[in-house]
């Protein structure tokens, strides 16, 4: 690992004004940074940091829009968007990634569950999306393939 | 930071654009130094004092990231606050008016 789970602490509490700058965002009200999740370099560690124990079902109501080839890992453009109502958030992940959390979405009651982004693939590997309504989530898995890979080395 | 907000019918659309390293802090440089990570973490949309999108963001996503999202309930005129903030305590505050489709 480049940085380890140590060092990036650091940075991250170095400086108070990092804190202060955090603490009069609007959006650190509705969750912090879920850092146990995004420092997890396995999938099911990943999964379980981010949702603890919530039992998951696999489901065809996520629809994952994403090229079948993507030429270069480092931009590859995904649209999550599911039909599961009472949906309050989405996570991507990509299993061969350092990381593999690589983003997780929060919904409100106005935000429609329709999400656009471009992320990056260390190589082909499956897109794993796990939506989150009232204390289940709902798991859709595709297939990305990658012909160079994204993650800088 | 660049936004794009649109409405149609009742449905706003917002595209944002960051100008952003996303350093994964396991990149190199050209003398052989980790590059260290550097990303954004969170970006949040306010819409009237109510967030109306959430984003934690890992070192995962794309160099100068863009994301689009959509809500319900905004009008020509009205306007979308989009802030984010980085691993570093970088940050950045905007605000944009919706535009019609």
């Amino acid at each position: 690992m480049g940085i380890s789970r140590r060092d990036f602490c650091k940075t991250l509490a170095g400086s108070a004004a990092s804190l202060a700058v955090m603490a009069v965002l609007p959006g650190s009200a509705v969750a912090a940074w879920s850092e146990k999740a995004f420092m997890a370099d396995k999938l099911d560690d990943a999964i379980a940091a981010k949702y603890g124990a919530l039992p998951i079902e696999d489901t065809s109501a996520i629809q994952i829009k994403a090229p079948e080839i993507a030429e270069n890992g480092a931009f590859v453009p995904v649209t999550v968007s599911t039909t599961i109502p009472g949906v309050t958030n989405i996570s991507i992940f990509v299993p061969v990634n350092f990381s593999p959390l690589v983003t997780s979405i929060d919904l409100f009651p106005r935000t429609k569950p329709d999400v656009s982004l471009r992320i990056r693939m260390a190589k082909t590997s499956n897109m794993v999306v796990i939506a989150r309504a009232g204390n289940k989530l709902y798991r859709t898995v595709r297939e990305v393939k990658v012909t160079i890979g994204g993650c800088g080395g | 930071m660049k936004i794009k907000a649109v409405v149609q019918n009742d449905t706003a659309s917002v595209k944002v654009l960051v100008n952003h390293p996303m350093e994964t802090g396991r990149a190199k440089d050209q003398n052989g130094a980790v590059i260290a990570a550097h990303y954004i973490t969170e970006m949040t949309a306010t819409f009237k004092g109510e967030t109306v999108f959430h984003a934690e963001l890992g070192p995962g996503v794309s160099k100068d990231p863009y994301i689009s999202f959509q809500f319900s309930g905004a009008r020509v005129g009205d306007t979308v606050k989009i802030d984010w903030i980085d691993n570093k305590g970088g940050s950045e505050s905007m605000e944009s008016a919706f535009a019609a489709m």
